[in-house]
């Protein structure tokens, strides 16, 4: 007779000492692990639960403006430093690790309509109502000196926006023309226009830095090469665009933000239909800012929303707002990629988190691993409905709630009044126009 | 030839040794080796040291294309690549076929699920690899030549194993309070003992340390241990009860009336009981409610099994069928007639795979439940009252006072029992003890603990039952599996439907969608060709010709099917002609057709 009986020495199965930690054999047999998809999907439904009872992404507001604030600045090289320009003129310089305001110039008279840091994050300009065009140090002057720009030029007419060139000493201004100015000089290198119209923003390609785009207030979204005299086509749309801003990953794509209550993403080479059209604001789109990913960017609106958008998606995977927030003028998406900056009609700037659930600071490495399988579970789970309702859910304020309900009900309407006019009208002569179509009058080349 | 060549490579070969052991630097030096060996070749002939050269050039080669890495010290990896792992270690851990490829994906889709399919085969593959590595081997038994294992009698095991594993064949006298149920907890380390006339006994059972004991002085149907060692449940007389393991009552539960069997599903935190009065209920331990009540309307419901991997529950009826339930449903979601006369025992195998039931027509019957069919009969005597299946397989049925335990029962034909053994009285209940070998048998004089070598899955996971583990580590994994405790809405036949694709739903979905806007925004857009004035293949002709192809296709097919027609026809009225004529020979028996 030949016999083995499971005999297991506990030694091997418990710790040694107090010291050490649990011993846990695994055995990985799917039979000793029943219900695998069950469990995981219950896991799934923790994790989104938990994900939106830790979605607190207000951070703080930073407030000493006496104005509205009418235009952010990231700072080139420094995470920790904003600069905001407002409505009566004056420019802070904030630090944001301490929110509290470092330095506070009267820049201009009237309005700061643009504001941007240089490459090398030594000095900023800003344009103002004034007619003028500063340059100022960043460096708070020192003590008895008097706060005076380093360079001042005088511009014709009211300029609206301002950019600067990636790595050289150039910049773009706008206002009745788009006029591109060498820092040495004090005036215009190159100057275009096409009609007789104003422009709203001016921005600079990040990859193929020579590249322009600028939004007209003749609905039109223009782009130049600054390398060429003449721009090099436009789009016209429906509806006036606010600002436009480029992918910084993908440099053929820019999105603008539209009077229209949308954002359209277009492909550069193909102005003809935008690649995209965002959906969900219920009133102008003021402002949008890239993630420094490319992945997503984030949209300010009239409606007193910040809404966070994926690059291709046509709605938007967040939206912010608060009780005390009005009219979202300007807004920013930090450089680390983590934070949302947003200035807004009552003088204050808002910082928020730009993934609202995400814990700050040091993860332990096993809060990590767990984030991360959590992270993964959502993203496995998130098309079974009862997850999807609560991932997707947000609150909103009444307001929102009810203009949105509305809305969705006039457009409705107006889709069935298009397809009963299709039904009754010979087959082809009322063709189906898309939604991205549907926005596009001209490309004009 | 071989001969001579030998004996020209050996003076080289000895000059060789000469040298000092393989260095990683004299890859470096190799020229000025070559040349040595040239040199020496010079010696003795001058051609065939150049041949040996280019032979460990070849052999260089060759290593580089078989992938094999080759070491600092200059030594070829003697087992390139990973490591085999055998196919049926594969097949054990695998979870999914891969994804069939759709003709004309989306690339973002395809890039996805070629990621998706990658991931899974790794994760296979490196389960498999840890396969290897688990500590502890099964037991067994094997008999001389001519002796049958099933005569090996306990003492003779228990003389034979190590102390440890002999103190696990014990016997408990508990002749008073007659005859036992029990219950073994899910790591196997405590055992809990109901006496039909109230006693209730619960023991850490392999050190023999009574935990508590106490007599509730009402006769006891069954007993069961909730999801941990520290509650247990009671169904006595008259209600439901819920105890603590100091023996404190913790509730009695009155909607839960003249219970006689009880299953406790670990995952879904419910304990489901049947009763007298037909009703299968299901209580929710985790938040003390009643997640169902079905009226089952078949009478006395005492024959009971819960199937591991659905959480299905099991019932054995009086008119010989088997119905499988889900609180889900007021009707069973299956009923099958298993035997003549009624069912008596009913028992589940850990991978749900196979349902072992025996009858009062004394046969013994194999089902596979994935597939509802019958897999083997047996005819037992004295038939089977109570059965158990062991996490590796093996079944134990009682006959009476004797407890037979059998091998194999569903791939081969069984003739003798692997093992026997007779207790005092007739056996009440029995159970197999996770993770170890032993056979727990309840009868009318008390308890008797059986070794039955291979019954137990000797590797135990350490995160799900860990008969090891601290108290701390056991408060831990309480408050996990109560974070995962699946919804009792989740329990259905096949566990996996829940990750599978719901296309109807989908389909549903986007019928709606395409009657709310009118068009189909999946549609594929209609082939314009592109105005192209120069080249004579423009996209335009390449698409007539296409279509030219496709319409020469289309009419052969139609041609040929027309004339298949045409076949099946003429071959049909030859039939029907010959019937006619053979119906006109009129035979004798054709005045009874109708």
């Amino acid at each position: 007779m030949k016999v083995k009986l499971l005999s297991r020495n506990p030694d091997d199965y418990v710790r040694e000492t107090k010291l050490d930690i649990q011993r846990v054999p695994r055995n990985y047999d799917p039979s000793l692990h029943p219900f695998e998809v069950s469990r995981e999907y219950t896991r799934a439904l923790n994790a989104t639960k938990l994900e939106r009872v830790f979605a607190k992404p207000f951070l703080a507001s930073l407030d000493g403006h006496r104005d509205g604030v009418n235009c952010l600045a990231k700072h080139t090289t420094n995470l920790s430093t904003l600069l905001s320009g407002s409505c009566d003129g004056e420019v802070k310089v904030w630090n944001l690790t301490k929110r509290e305001c470092v330095r506070t110039l009267q820049a201009h008279e009237g309005f700061v309509r643009g504001m941007v840091v240089r490459h090398c994050g030594t000095s900023f300009f800003t344009v103002g109502d004034d007619k003028t065009i500063k340059q100022w140090k960043i460096e708070a002057p020192a003590y008895g000196e008097e706060e005076e720009p380093l360079n001042t030029i005088l511009g014709k007419t009211v300029f609206t926006g301002l950019d600067h060139h990636r790595k050289e000493g150039v910049f773009a201004t706008c206002g009745q023309q788009v006029d591109v100015w060498d820092e040495q000089r004090s005036s215009p290198i190159r100057s275009f226009t096409w009609g007789v119209d104003s422009f709203s923003a001016v921005r600079f390609n990040p990859v193929e830095t020579e590249l322009l785009a600028s939004c007209a207030s003749d609905r039109s979204i223009v782009l130049y090469d600054m390398r060429e005299p003449a721009p090099l086509k436009k789009v016209i749309m429906t509806m006036r665009s606010n600002t436009v801003c480029w992918n910084p990953m993908e440099a053929y794509y820019f999105t603008c933000s539209n009077e229209d209550y949308n954002l359209y993403t277009y492909d550069m080479r193909h102005l003809e239909k935008p690649v995209t059209v965002h959906m969900d604001h219920v009133s102008a789109v003021l402002d949008l800012d890239y993630s420094p990913t490319g992945k997503e960017f984030v949209s300010a609106s009239f409606d007193k929303t910040i809404r966070i958008f994926p690059k291709d998606g046509g709605h938007s995977r967040e939206v912010y707002h608060t009780k005390r927030m009005q009219h979202v003028i300007c807004i920013k998406w930090s450089a680390d990629n983590k934070y949302i900056l947003s200035g807004s009609d009552e003088m204050n700037i808002r910082l928020w988190k730009a993934n609202a659930a995400e814990k700050l600071g040091v993860l332990a490495p096993r809060e990590r691993q767990a984030a991360n399988y959590s992270q993964k579970l959502k993203e496995k789970y998130q098309h079974h409905p009862q997850i999807k309702r609560i991932a997707n859910h947000r609150h909103l304020p009444k307001i929102i709630y009810h203009q949105t309900r509305e809305q969705r009900v006039m457009k409705e309407a107006r889709r069935k009044k298009e397809r009963n006019v299709r039904k009754h009208s010979r087959p082809g002569t009322v063709p189906v126009v898309s939604e991205k179509e549907k926005h596009v009058v001209t490309v004009v080349k | 030839m071989a001969a001579t060549s030998e004996a020209v490579v050996n003076p080289a070969h000895v000059e060789k040794t000469k040298k000092p052991p393989a260095r990683y630097w004299d890859e470096l030096q190799d020229g000025k080796d070559e040349n040595k060996v040239g040199k020496d070749g010079e010696q003795t002939g001058e051609t065939l040291p150049q041949k040996h050269v280019e032979k460990a050039k070849k052999r260089k080669n060759d290593e580089d294309r078989g992938d094999a890495k080759k070491f600092i010290s200059g030594k070829p990896d003697p087992f390139p690549g990973p490591a085999h792992i055998s196919k049926d270690r594969m097949q054990k851990f695998k979870r999914r076929d891969k994804t069939k490829k759709i003709p004309r994906q989306h690339y973002k889709l395809k890039d996805m699920m070629a990621r998706s399919d990658e991931v899974s085969e790794l994760a296979q593959k490196q389960a498999a690899r840890i396969d290897l590595l688990l500590p502890e081997d099964a037991g067994f038994l094997e008999g001389d030549e001519d002796e049958d294992t099933c005569t090996i009698s306990q003492e003779d095991i228990s003389d034979a194993v190590d102390i440890t594993s002999a103190s696990k064949y014990f016997d408990l006298k508990l002749s008073q309070f007659g005859p036992y149920r029990l219950d073994y907890s899910r790591t196997g380390r405590h055992l809990l003992l109901g006496g039909r006339r109230g006693h209730i006994a619960c023991i850490d059972w392999q050190t023999k340390r009574l935990m508590c004991e106490i007599n509730v002085m009402e006769s006891i149907n069954d007993v069961k241990w909730l999801h941990s060692e520290a509650m247990y449940a009671v169904a006595q007389k008259k209600w439901l009860y819920i105890y603590d393991s100091n023996g404190i009552e913790l509730h009695c539960i009155r909607k839960f009336n003249d219970v006689l069997r009880m299953q406790f599903l670990p995952y879904h935190f419910l304990l489901a009981t049947v009763s007298a009065t037909s009703f299968l209920q299901y209580l929710d331990v985790s938040v003390g409610k009643e997640v169902a009540a079905i009226n089952t309307k078949t009478g006395r419901l005492d024959v009971m099994c819960q199937n591991p991997q659905n959480a299905i529950v099991h019932l054995g009826h009086s008119n010989g069928t088997v119905t499988l339930w889900s609180p889900n449903q007021k009707e069973a979601l299956v009923k099958m007639l298993c035997h003549q006369g009624a069912v008596r025992s009913v028992a589940v195998d850990k991978t749900g795979t196979y349902m072992v039931t025996s009858g009062m027509d004394k046969k013994l019957k194999v089902y596979d439940i994935r597939a509802f069919k019958p897999l083997k009969s047996y005819f037992l005597p004295a038939g089977a009252s109570c059965l158990s299946l062991s996490q590796r397989g093996l079944l134990s049925a009682a006959t009476g006072d004797i407890v037979q335990v059998y091998r194999d029962v569903w791939s081969t034909p069984v003739t003798k029992p692997y093992m026997a053994h007779r207790v005092q009285r007739t056996v009440w209940g029995m159970h197999f003890c996770p993770f170890e070998d032993v056979l727990g048998v309840g009868h009318g004089e008390g308890f008797t603990s059986m070794l039955i070598p291979g019954a137990g899955e000797p590797n135990f996971d350490g995160l799900d039952s860990n008969p090891y583990r601290s108290a701390k580590q056991r408060q831990e994994w309480e408050v996990k599996a109560l974070l995962e405790k699946i919804h009792p809405e989740l329990i259905t036949l096949d566990p996996t439907e829940l990750g599978q694709v719901d296309q109807a739903t989908s389909q549903q979905k986007h019928q709606d969608r395409v009657q709310a806007l009118g068009f189909d925004p999946l549609a594929k857009e209609k082939f314009i060709p592109r105005y192209k004035k120069k080249g004579r293949s423009s996209a335009g002709s390449i698409e007539r010709r296409k279509r030219q192809v496709a319409n020469e296709d289309l009419r052969e097919t139609v041609q040929q099917s027309s004339e298949d027609k045409m076949k099946i026809e003429k071959e049909r009225k030859e039939r029907e002609k010959k019937e006619v004529l053979l119906s006109s020979k009129k035979s004798a028996l054709d005045r009874f057709k109708k």
